[in-house]
């Protein structure tokens, strides 16, 4: 399944600096295997040392939060969207 | 510091049966009157309205202007901060001429000159957990425009436990985020991300920035939802978070949903009173004098010495190509995320000085090249910043 897994622009510095990549997939796990195969940078920032997501970063299909369907066995379809948020705090201060 | 609101306004809240709006409201406010969504009986909700901005920076500027000239009658400013020059570029409430004035004067005085009908509240101070309850109990909505981790989860936590709806707007860049924490109904931030990054990594200064207009877009979104949530029309952003990218022009949004198991608003909470923010989002530990610090440095005093002496030292800069346009010390530039695949270019028999803008990255730097096998390598302690400071105050500091 070809899905597009969209990145975040803190992070696009570890993605060469793209949007989004398009992946072969067919679950959010292996969406995200394969945007860090093609990226290796990007491991650190999206998994903790044990391998697990990191708490400050959630990852979504089309408009659904992970946590609340499969985790990274959420399955996905041609044409869906895998969006990574992070946390962003900035409010234009300093 | 003060918790008490210094009133700087002329009209307080008086009391819901005998609010009316007077003939010179009635002009002011009639675009307002006139839609039936409004109307007479929304401008008197605006005008009992009590809404605490926190932060009057790029998203509290656009977002005190429309809530004043929307006519909520009590608006509370909480900064502690003085104008400064970079403000300039996106916080709107502020003029050429408030440079060095508290941020917070300024923009009672701008708020007050739009609508000299509502009462301005002040607190020139810094949002911290032993001050937080006491200055947000007296609102019934806060608006997060803050700029920092810790201040983001200290406002969040003292909205639910005093179950207060906050309506929260973040920017980095070109990307924004909004939505509102804390309904009874509705996730808080903490449901949403349980934990903020570790210092480490969040984008470094050379990620950084913003687009002007940027905090203009998402604080006015905040506006318009805080207006709603007082007048009790539409559907507000309770439960869904909308992401804006400036760059594609493009607007989404995302479900978002209230975690039973969150330590905060969850069916068993566990924590029930603020916490310490700091330590909580691990800078606490980023204070203490860590790893980063420890690598060989130069002063840029000690620098200029060696320079003058005709010492031959190699200058590595480090930052991004934008950034040198902006100014340079005629270094070889290599930004720190291609130097793993540049290192190749550098000489080790010579001894490198690397440097950034504030002299982090060029830390990082300094590390990897030494576990690459260099020998010879020196952090510019302060960077640029620091070399601006001491040496040549006619390299700009931005």
């Amino acid at each position: 399944m070809a899905v597009k897994v969209m990145i975040p622009t803190p992070l696009r510095a570890y993605a060469g600096k793209q949007e989004s990549v398009e992946v072969s997939a067919a679950t959010v796990g292996e969406a995200l295997k394969g945007l860090t195969d093609q990226h290796a940078e990007l491991k650190k920032h999206l998994y903790s040392e044990d391998g697990k997501l990191r708490s400050f970063v959630n990852v979504y299909v089309n408009d659904e939060d992970i946590r609340y369907a499969q985790k990274d066995q959420t399955p996905v379809r041609d044409g869906d969207t895998v969006s990574i948020v992070p946390s962003i705090a900035g409010g234009g201060k300093n | 510091m003060a918790t008490k609101p210094e009133v700087a306004g002329s009209l307080g809240a008086s009391s819901a049966a005998t609010v009316t709006l007077t003939k010179k409201e009635i002009e002011r406010y009639s675009r307002h009157l006139i839609m039936p969504e409004v109307g007479m009986e929304g401008q008197l909700k605006l005008k009992q309205a009590k809404v605490l901005c926190i932060g009057t920076g790029g998203l509290g500027a656009p977002l005190g202007l429309y809530l004043a000239a929307a006519g909520v009658g009590r608006i509370g400013l909480v900064d502690f901060d003085r104008v400064d020059d970079s403000n300039l570029q996106r916080q709107i409430l502020f003029s050429t001429q408030d440079v060095g004035r508290p941020k917070i004067e300024a923009a009672a005085d701008r708020l007050h000159g739009l609508n000299p009908e509502i009462q301005i509240d002040t607190f020139d101070t810094h949002l911290s957990s032993e001050n937080a309850l006491e200055i947000l109990k007296d609102y019934d909505i806060i608006v997060d425009g803050t700029d920092n981790f810790p201040t983001r989860y200290l406002v969040n936590d003292a909205c639910v436990l005093l179950k207060k709806r906050n309506v929260y707007g973040s920017i980095f860049r070109f990307e924004g985020q909004a939505t509102i924490f804390g309904d009874p109904e509705g996730p808080c931030y903490r449901c949403l991300y349980p934990e903020p990054p570790p210092p480490g990594l969040v984008p470094s200064c050379a990620e950084g920035g913003v687009l002007g207009v940027l905090p203009g877009i998402v604080g006015a979104i905040q506006a318009a939802e805080t207006l709603k949530l007082i007048i009790g029309k539409g559907d507000s952003l309770v439960g869904r978070l909308l992401l804006f990218d400036a760059l594609a022009m493009r607007f989404r949004e995302l479900k978002l949903r209230k975690n039973p198991d969150c330590p905060l608003c969850g069916t068993h909470p566990t924590i029930t009173k603020l916490i310490d923010y700091a330590e909580f989002c691990g800078l606490r530990g980023e204070e203490a004098p860590a790893a980063q610090t420890s690598v060989p440095e130069i002063t840029s005093r000690d620098l200029k010495k060696r320079l003058d002496r005709g010492d031959d030292l190699y200058i590595l800069d480090v930052r991004e190509p934008h950034e040198y346009q902006i100014c340079n010390l005629g270094g070889h530039l290599i930004p720190l995320g291609e130097l793993s695949k540049r290192a190749s270019e550098l000489d080790s028999s010579r001894e490198i000085v690397a440097h950034c803008r504030s002299g982090k990255r060029s830390a990082e730097a300094v590390e990897f090249l030494q576990r690459a096998g260099f020998r010879k390598v020196l952090n510019l302690k302060g960077g640029i910043l620091a070399w601006s400071d001491e040496v040549d105050p006619t390299v700009p500091k931005y």
